[in-house]
């Protein structure tokens, strides 16, 4: 007897040479996988989207120190007189003049009208020191220029500029009162600064009413120096605060975000995925039984059960696969690098990201195919091979 | 007095249908010989079908056995029987059974895909099957580019490609015309006298069965006349 190998290549392809005869049927299962393959790489393009946006504000060796129990910087704050102790802490680098490369940080939120819109949206704004750049050595002034300590001057990210009225250069746009002038954009290697308008600590902190920074980030001399830094913290009982890396900080930001979509991009890939189950279910059925003398004749003849079995699964699979590339490509084209901006859950403020539509999501995309084609093929094919011969030669 | 090829003693079958149950076949004993030419006669509904399908490995009887060439088919597993199939039996179906989406040669090669034949090999015996049945200018046509009788005639040499000691044949002329049925008939007696096939053909038509060497008739299940015929 040839090798069961031999026998499922020679039914597949003549399953699949049968197809072009059965083009609408099947082509339910291609589009219908397609569809679910696309939501859910899109969906899941954008979690990833938007965890790489957040992540990759991160640096492992910058260290944003906050209030020991504050969870992000909107519910910290840092004491004035905290901040030398923090500044002069072992580890922080220093800058050609010996200072140390750290920023005391004020974070507060304002609403601004978004273009085209009038109600307001939440928007950081983020007083800073002068020194900012040296501390944030990705953010570059790309129009306009720094602004000045004191003044009521701000500088916003690329992201926010593109969504708020009023974010040009020569602008205006009240902040804290009145008055604010913008006097430069600036981009920050795509990251969740970009979404920010900067200015002045001081000159915001007056303007607010506040006495107190949130928080202190600053460059350490290598990753390594985090364990020491922070140890010389903790270790201070007058100071209570927390140290954590840019990185962690910012995954942690951007977890409950990316959650939430993962979780609805599983969610509706999950119920559309039994949609097109169903789908391919009625079509391998309606393959089987329209093909039911074609899979006796060829049992007659002596080839064995398994093989039908495995080239109808083949079948299905082959479909699905095709859906699958099909659905993962459309959101390849369509999605990959496209820009949205969210309300970012955990600080209240629009984030802008790109969405991130990456192998592994592909992959990811064509392994649900290939599943979905399994099940809906592998009913249909159970039902063909129990199929008595003498009944089903007598059907035709 | 040849050798015996087949023996089935007492052969019985029934279907089952909700509470009914079907008798088609009751306790049948037949001795088929080795080089026979045999035509299953009788009238619609008597088991000729059912009898051929247990015969040809298609089925398995209710009780009693079935021998071929010395072998119990009666208690081979399904796949066993694909298997015995494969080896012993060519199979001619009333509408043919071609697979339309082969060409009239990837038809007949069909049995020989189940065999280690190489590729060669294989398309050697084809032609050679082809050439038995008149038809070798058409091994590239598909089965709709084929008359009735070509179709039959492809599907007759798909089932002696193998080169089968059996053939087993359901009203193989049963959608042809006289003058074709007699072409495809012609050639079934050439195969039994001049290639020594074992041949059982059901059929209705009495002008067909004087082409076999014997008749048997059956009647609601059973055998009731066996006769030899010129
Ligand atoms: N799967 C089945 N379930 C129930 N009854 C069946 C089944 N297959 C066949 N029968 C019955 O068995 C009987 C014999 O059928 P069979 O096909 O063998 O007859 P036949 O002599 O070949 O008839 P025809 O000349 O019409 O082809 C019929 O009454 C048929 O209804
Ligand atoms: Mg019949």
């Amino acid at each position: 007897m040839a090798s069961a190998f031999a026998q499922v290549t020679a039914v597949t392809a003549l399953n699949l040479r049968t197809v072009p005869s059965r083009l609408g049927p099947s082509m339910v299962i291609v589009i219908g996988i397609a569809g679910v393959v696309g939501v859910l790489v899109a969906l899941l393009a954008m979690a990833e989207g938007f965890r790489a946006t957040l992540s990759s504000t991160g640096r492992a060796d910058r260290v944003l120190v906050l209030r020991g129990g504050a969870n992000d910087e909107l519910s910290s704050v840092i004491y004035r007189s905290q901040v030398p102790t923090i500044e002069q802490a072992p580890g922080i680098r220093k800058d050609a003049d010996g200072k140390p490369i750290a920023a005391a940080e004020v974070f507060m939120l304002t609403s601004l009208p978004r273009r085209g819109a009038t109600d307001p949206t939440n928007v950081v704004v983020r007083g800073t020191q002068p020194n900012v750049l040296a501390v944030r050595p990705e953010v570059r002034i790309v129009e306009g220029r720094m602004f000045n300590s004191g003044m009521r001057e701000i500088i916003a990210g690329r992201g926010a500029a593109a969504e708020f009225e009023g974010l040009t250069i020569g602008g205006s746009v009240a902040v804290r009162g009145d008055g604010w002038k913008v006097v430069g954009i600036f981009e920050s290697g795509g990251n969740v600064h970009e979404s920010e308008i900067w200015t002045d600590a001081e000159a915001i902190m007056s303007a607010a009413n506040r006495g107190a920074p949130t928080s202190v980030i600053a460059q350490l001399e290598s990753e390594s120096q985090l364990q020491p830094f922070k140890d010389f913290l903790t270790k201070d009982p007058s100071m209570t605060v927390d140290v954590l890396s840019e990185p962690k900080y910012y995954a942690s930001r951007s977890k409950m975000l990316s959650n939430l979509i993962n979780g609805l991009g599983y969610f509706v890939a999950v119920v559309m995925a039994i949609g097109a189950l169903f789908g391919a279910l009625n079509t391998m059925y309606a393959a089987v039984s329209t093909r039911s003398v074609e899979i006796a004749t060829l049992r007659a003849l002596g080839f064995g059960a398994a093989p039908v079995v495995v080239s109808i699964m083949l079948e299905a699979i082959v479909l699905a696969l095709a859906g699958g590339i099909l659905g993962a490509l459309i959101a390849f084209v369509l999605f990959n690098g496209y820009t949205i901006s969210t309300l970012n859950g955990q600080t209240f403020s629009q984030v802008a990201f790109d969405f991130r539509v990456t192998p592994a999501l592909l992959v990811q995309g064509i392994v649900w195919a290939a599943v979905i084609g399994l099940f809906g093929g592998l009913f249909p094919a159970l039902r063909a091979a129990r199929m008595p011969v003498a009944e089903a030669l007598r059907a035709g | 007095m040849a050798e015996t090829l087949i023996a089935l003693d007492r052969i019985s079958k029934h279907y089952v249908r909700g509470k009914e149950k079907i008798e088609v076949l009751h306790e049948l004993s037949l001795n088929i010989e080795q080089g026979d030419f045999l035509a299953l006669m009788g009238p619609s509904g008597s088991g000729k079908t059912t009898l051929l399908n247990l015969i040809g490995g298609l089925d398995q009887p209710s009780a009693g056995t079935i021998t071929v060439s010395g072998q119990r088919i009666d208690t081979l597993s399904g796949g066993r029987l694909a298997q015995w199939r494969a080896r012993n039996v060519g199979f001619v179906f009333q509408f043919y059974n071609l697979l339309p989406v082969l060409t009239a040669a990837q038809n007949v090669e069909l049995p020989l895909l189940l065999t280690h034949l190489s590729k060669s090999e294989r398309a050697r015996r084809v032609q050679i099957a082809l050439t038995v049945v008149g038809l070798e200018d058409r091994a590239k046509h598909k089965p709709s580019e084929l008359s009735g009788g070509q179709a039959q005639r492809v599907a007759i040499a798909r089932a002696l490609v193998a080169d089968p000691t059996l053939l087993v044949c359901d009203e193989p002329t049963g959608d042809l015309d006289r003058k074709t049925a007699d072409e495809v008939l012609g050639l079934l007696q050439t195969l039994n006298r001049e290639h020594g096939k074992t041949l059982i053909m059901v059929t209705h038509d009495p002008r067909a069965a004087e082409y076999a060497g014997h008749q048997l008739h059956m009647d609601k299940g059973r055998l009731i006349e066996a006769g030899a015929q010129a």
